[in-house]
């Protein structure tokens, strides 16, 4: 078997394959629903009313994908600069963490100026965060697969080791919780009355911005050049150490503000359950998406809606949730083998 | 040589055609080979021949027609097939393991892979022999990442022994081999020949087929265009049926030499694994000047490009630009410098394959006004940049904006050098600049290597191909381990005198090697 | 105790050996991986799905050693989606990978939730008990270390000898480490690429499994999520610490359970109790790290790894 590439791809070859993808999605979790001994059809009308079925059902959609877009760029920038960024999680965190430490009470500033404050401190600590495995990757050459990943686990430790002890909230009754946030720390409501905070508009604008500085800077073009030869990069005269330090401090700041959104525009405090896996998650994003800044927006209004859907069916039904992420997997899998179909013939050899 | 004719046919290829896309590699190729016979393929790169190579080995099924081995018919596609059936392949980029060493690499495939144990002693016993019957002395318990590149030719040819292999067929066997290993090379084929082999020789070097096949099959464009013995043809026929019309060697007027541009005094780099360092290397390149460095790959070529190139730094002595020694060293820097490189590799380090012609056109000053002010692109400038380019070097391609890996490998060249050449540099580096070429990108290039060196930019060509060296350079270095031979001057030196500086004796006698 | 007591302890080396266990299945399945030139980044769902797997054959009635069996099924089915997705089709080995973690752990969990919909602590089996070797077994301090173990940890060791033999002896071995340096040069002795990659990841992630299996039939006896907990991840550290070698991966194995051991232990003396209990939680991962910068040299890495080898290609 070889692959040939294809010079000019008609529109059935460019759409047929990711259509192809969803379908064969639906179908597996249509299967699974069966086993589950339920009636698919009802399962993923479920899924869809639960997503996108009433106002709530929007709202509720909308407040799931606003981490998941930062993550989602966060995973899209380093993943075009191939900088295997996994620790999307901990970085998440260093961003919660943050947000906590200056937001309870240290910094009594008008909110105004606090939450540009707070936005700035959170994306430091995440930069931070990703920095250290960025530096072991460019003067060590260790993997940042694995140190990415380790991470994680060593940063969720750290910070149920800080909820237990320093950040504890006295009046907490014996959770570990830190203290509630300020008010002119929270995030405000975009429209009074609804339930949807500003991070939603603040990831949107993120995505906007992310994508004027991959077409349009020469910080964007230095990326991509690295993402795909970094040979011929460095042989051209960019800096590549350089660009992919830049990428990581960009990448960690994005995924931080996945953390600073949801304490401060939702739960309003630091708890260990802050993020139900938000930072891997949004490496389905960023891969459905294909990299692209604005389709980040598009895949993680999907991925939301599946799992918010999959939750309200869930409740209904009795199917466990988990089908969510077995579609996700496998609508993962399907699209990068669609994709690359989209691109490259099979040729019998 | 010539009761060939009454022999037994062994190879037949019968109406090969293979189609990739829209082109057509090879066309209606028939081709004969009697035992006892070395048939030369001769054709310039992009003729068709490793295709045709590739399709007789399995690694490609042909479209149409078949091939024939001692009378039977060949399964396509199938690489274990045509082993077992005799046929046997030097390839032209040597498919060795690194990691292991060279009784792993010749067994490797030979016994089932269900057996339980490797039958060692009697593989050692066999490669003794076929090594001292064809004169191919390697130590079977090397390691091949440690082996010289000649080393590894031999290597790979007996693992074609090793199999038995009745059928030989060299891919450019010569490329990377100094004149004395070539003749070494045809010692074991005529050995191979008084034993029964029969070889196909595929090349692009005219007096090397002259010198060892009796009969020569040319291709172009994918067809067989001619076929004729050896003893009843030249070189210049020969290459007039290659190209398709008399083709004369371009007159290469001496240059005017101007004061020294690039100065290394006394350079060394550090050995980097089985790839040598600079050893206290002193050189000057010379405004007007082509200087042309010969030598096997792999013998510190690699080293002295990437320094110039600013891609390492003099770990002894000194970079001296315009009598000015350097403080900072980097690729960016070589190019502020007004250094033009053009790299090896085309699609390794001469271009991003899935960027656009104009996001390659920009890679050197995409960082600069007009390409970019403050960090904010200006694609209309680049784009408009890339047209130019595109005209002045007749780059062949649907437009600016196509992904540069539909290009051609010629075309490739192109947009690489006028991406170079447009800043007008003082300075070029061509490494290999027209390597798996066809004869009009081939002349196209050595034109503009000429003419930049004609306004006054010194040239440094570092080229594996002694006869490009000899034809364009005014002034001649070889480079062995990591050593500089002196300065030669055009017309000096003959090919067999450069080939004893190429293995590395010139050094050994103590002549002296200051510049 | 102090911690020389510790390091003398029959049980804290009966401990080291448990706890390296399942580290030498799943390292050696991603040695094997790796060694042919592809990176399974779905070891850490693939041991997921094999713990719960083998453990949920034995729970429905079958016995302990067909239920590893079926662990080991369930791994090489999962390596059959990661080897035909990056191998024929050359997709990207990072993103495949751990696409094949997420669906390997979510469709463990999903089929855990369906099979067992009530629970609220989980069930247990009947593990693998102790196999005290003969004689062996009375060796001071060795005895009950090496030699009164689970027969699923004599296996392990068994294995690393008989990797070693097969990939440093024999002629698939041999295929198998020239794929991983050169798959042109394999190709170019008429052996399958494709076949010899695919064939390595399948067999390797059955491995794999088998390491998830250990957790759920031989060092416990039940299976609740969160119960790998990153040791795959560990694994990946654990071959490059080994230099991509058997031999060595074992040594690495045993030295980082000897650590987990210990800051287990270390807890419980007085200098322990005052240090906070997720800085000991920490180490394993911490000290993973540390081994991947001391053997960041890399110089053995095999050369084609993660390079998709396309036949031919123009």
């Amino acid at each position: 078997m070889r692959l040939e590439p294809i010079a000019n791809p008609s529109l059935a070859r460019s759409t047929l394959p990711p259509a192809l993808a969803i379908a064969a999605t639906v179908v597996v979790a249509s299967l699974l629903a069966m086993l589950a001994g339920a009636n698919p059809f009802a399962v993923l009308g479920l899924i869809l009313k639960g997503a996108a079925g009433s106002q709530f059902a929007v709202l509720e959609t909308l407040n799931r994908a606003t981490p998941l877009i930062f993550t989602g760029l966060a995973v899209a920038v380093a993943f075009r600069a191939r900088l295997w960024n996994i620790g999307a999680e901990a970085q998440l965190y260093a961003g919660a963490l943050m947000t906590v430490v200056l937001g309870t009470g240290a910094l009594q500033w008008p909110a105004a100026a606090l939450l540009p404050m707070l936005v700035l401190v959170a994306m430091l600590a995440g930069a931070v965060v990703l920095l250290v495995p960025a530096l072991l990757k460019v003067r060590f050459g260790v993997d940042e697969v694995v140190t990415t990943l380790l991470f994680n686990f060593i940063f969720l430790l750290f910070i149920s080791l800080l909820l237990e002890g320093p950040l504890k909230d006295p009046m907490g009754m014996g959770w570990p919780k830190s203290e509630r946030l300020i008010a002119e720390a929270r995030l405000p409501r975009i429209v009074e009355g609804l339930r949807l905070h500003w991070g939603f508009a603040l990831a949107l604008i993120a995505a906007a911005l992310v994508w004027v500085v991959q077409r349009r800077t020469t910080l964007g073009y230095e990326m991509r050049a690295v993402g795909l030869n970094r040979e011929a990069a460095r042989f051209a005269g960019i800096p590549v150490n350089a660009v992919l330090i830049k990428t990581a401090l960009l990448s960690g700041g994005l995924a931080a503000l996945a953390g600073f959104s949801e304490v401060a525009g939702v739960k309003g405090s630091l708890t260990l359950d802050l993020s139900p896996g938000f930072g891997y998650t949004g490496i389905i994003v960023a891969m459905l998406a294909l990299l692209n800044p604005l389709g980040v927006i598009a895949a993680a209004l999907f991925v939301a809606g599946i799992f918010v859907g999959a939750d309200s069916m869930s409740r209904a039904v009795g199917v466990p949730t988990y089908l969510a992420d077995i579609m996700l997997a496998t609508a993962l899998l399907l699209m990068v083998l669609a994709i690359l179909l989209t691109r490259f013939r099979v040729v019998r050899e | 040589m010539t009761g060939a004719d009454t022999a037994q046919v062994v190879l037949r290829l019968d109406r090969i055609t293979k189609r990739f896309g829209a082109l057509t590699a090879n066309d209606a190729v028939s081709l004969d080979l009697r035992r006892g016979e070395v048939v030369a393929l001769l054709g310039e790169n992009g003729a068709g021949k490793t295709t045709l190579m590739n399709i007789l080995f399995g690694q490609y099924t042909a479209d149409e027609g078949q091939v024939m081995v001692m009378g039977q018919a060949l399964p396509p596609g199938n690489p274990r097939a045509a082993l077992e059936a005799g046929v046997g392949m030097v390839h032209q980029h040597f498919t060795l393991a690194d990691n292991l060493t060279v009784l792993e690499n010749v067994t490797l495939g030979t016994e089932p892979l269900w057996r339980w144990r490797s039958d060692r002693a009697a593989a050692r016993a066999k490669i003794a022999k076929l090594s001292a019957d064809f004169h191919l002395a390697v130590d079977p318990d090397a390691r091949v990442g440690s082996l010289t590149v000649g080393e590894r030719q031999r290597v790979e040819i007996l693992k074609a022994l090793y199999r038995e292999a009745r059928i030989l067929i060299l891919d450019e066997p010569t490329a990377v081999l100094t004149p004395q290993e070539t003749d070494d090379l045809f010692t074991t084929l005529r050995e191979a020949v008084t034993k029964g082999l029969s070889i196909v020789f595929i090349s692009h070097k005219l007096h090397e087929v002259m010198d060892i096949a009796h009969r020569v099959v040319i291709l172009r464009h994918g067809k067989v265009v001619a076929e004729m013995a050896t003893t009843d043809t030249d070189r210049h026929a020969l290459a007039a049926a290659m190209v398709g019309s008399t083709v004369s060697a371009p007159r290469v007027a001496p240059g005017v030499p101007g004061k020294a541009l690039l100065h290394l005094e006394a350079v060394g780099t550090p050995d980097r694994g089985s790839a040598p360092g600079l050893k206290s290397v002193t050189v000057s390149l010379r405004a007007g000047q082509i200087t042309g460095l010969a030598g096997v790959s792999g013998n510190g070529q690699a080293a002295l490009a990437d320094l110039i190139a600013g891609l390492s730094t003099p770990a002894m002595g000194q970079i001296n630009l315009d009598g000015q020694a350097l403080a900072t060293w980097s690729p960016r820097a070589a190019v502020e410098h007004g250094i033009a490189r053009i790299p090896e590799d085309r699609h390794k380090t001469g271009t991003i394959a899935d960027f656009s012609l104009t996001e390659n056109a920009i890679l050197e000053s995409y960082h600069k006004p007009p390409m970019s002010r403050a960090g904010w692109m200006s694609w209309s400038q680049a784009e408009a940049e890339t047209q130019a380019i595109i005209k002045g070097y007749d780059v062949r391609c649907p437009g600016p904006d196509t992904r540069i890996r539909l290009l051609s490998g010629g075309n490739m060249q192109k947009l690489i050098l006028g991406r170079v050449l447009e800043a007008n540099p003082r300075i070029i580096l061509a490494n290999q600049p027209v390597r798996g070429l066809d004869i009009g990108a081939v002349n196209y290039v050595h034109e503009q290597l000429l003419k930049a060196r004609d306004r006054g930019a010194a040239v440094l060509l570092i080229s594996e191909d002694l006869d490009e060296i000899m034809a364009l350079s005014d002034v001649i270095h070889v480079m062995s381990e990591g050593r500089l031979s002196p300065e030669f001057a055009r017309g000096t030196m003959t090919p067999a005198e450069l080939g004893v500086w190429m293995a590395g004796h010139g050094f050994d006698e103590g002549l002296a090697h200051a510049s | 105790m102090d911690i020389l007591d510790i390091l003398l302890s029959a049980s804290f080396w009966a401990a080291a050996i448990r706890i390296a266990s399942p580290l030498i299945f799943a390292t050696l399945g991603e040695l094997i991986c790796e060694r042919a030139g592809v990176l399974n980044l779905g070891i850490e769902g693939i041991m997921v799905a094999g713990a719960f797997a083998g453990w949920m054959a034995v729970y429905s009635g079958l016995g302990l050693w067909p239920g590893v069996a079926v662990a080991m099924a369930v791994g090489m089915g999962f390596g059959a989606v990661h080897s035909l997705l990056t191998v024929p089709f050359g997709l990207s080995q990072h993103v495949v990978g751990l696409g094949v973690t997420l669906l390997a752990t979510s469709s463990t969990y999903y089929a855990y939730r369906l099979a067992l919909p009530e629970v609220t602590s989980p069930p247990k089996i009947t593990a693998f008990q102790p196999w005290e070797i003969p004689l062996l077994s009375d060796i001071p301090l060795i005895g009950p270390a090496l030699f009164s173990q689970t027969p699923l940890t004599y296996l392990a060791f068994i294995l690393v000898g008989v990797v070693s033999l097969v990939l440093y002896r024999t002629p698939l071995g041999l295929a198998l480490r020239a794929a991983g340096e050169n798959p042109a040069a394999v190709a170019a002795q008429g052996l399958s690429v494709t076949g010899l990659r695919m064939g390595a990841v399948i067999v390797g992630s059955g491995l794999m499994a088998v390491g998830g299996a250990f957790l759920t039939m031989s060092a416990f006896d039940s299976f609740f999520f969160e119960m790998v907990n990153g040791r795959g991840w560990i694994c990946i550290a654990l071959v490059v610490f080994g230099a991509w070698k058997p031999g060595k991966a074992l040594l690495g194995a045993v030295l980082f359970a000897a650590f987990d051991a210990l800051q287990i232990r270390v807890q419980q003396t007085p200098l322990g109790a005052d240090i906070p209990y997720q800085i000991f939680l920490m180490t394993p991962y911490v000290l993973s790290i540390l081994a991947l910068i001391v053997m960041s040299r890399r110089a053995e890495v095999p050369a084609a790894l993660m390079v998709a080898f396309n036949k031919g290609e123009r």
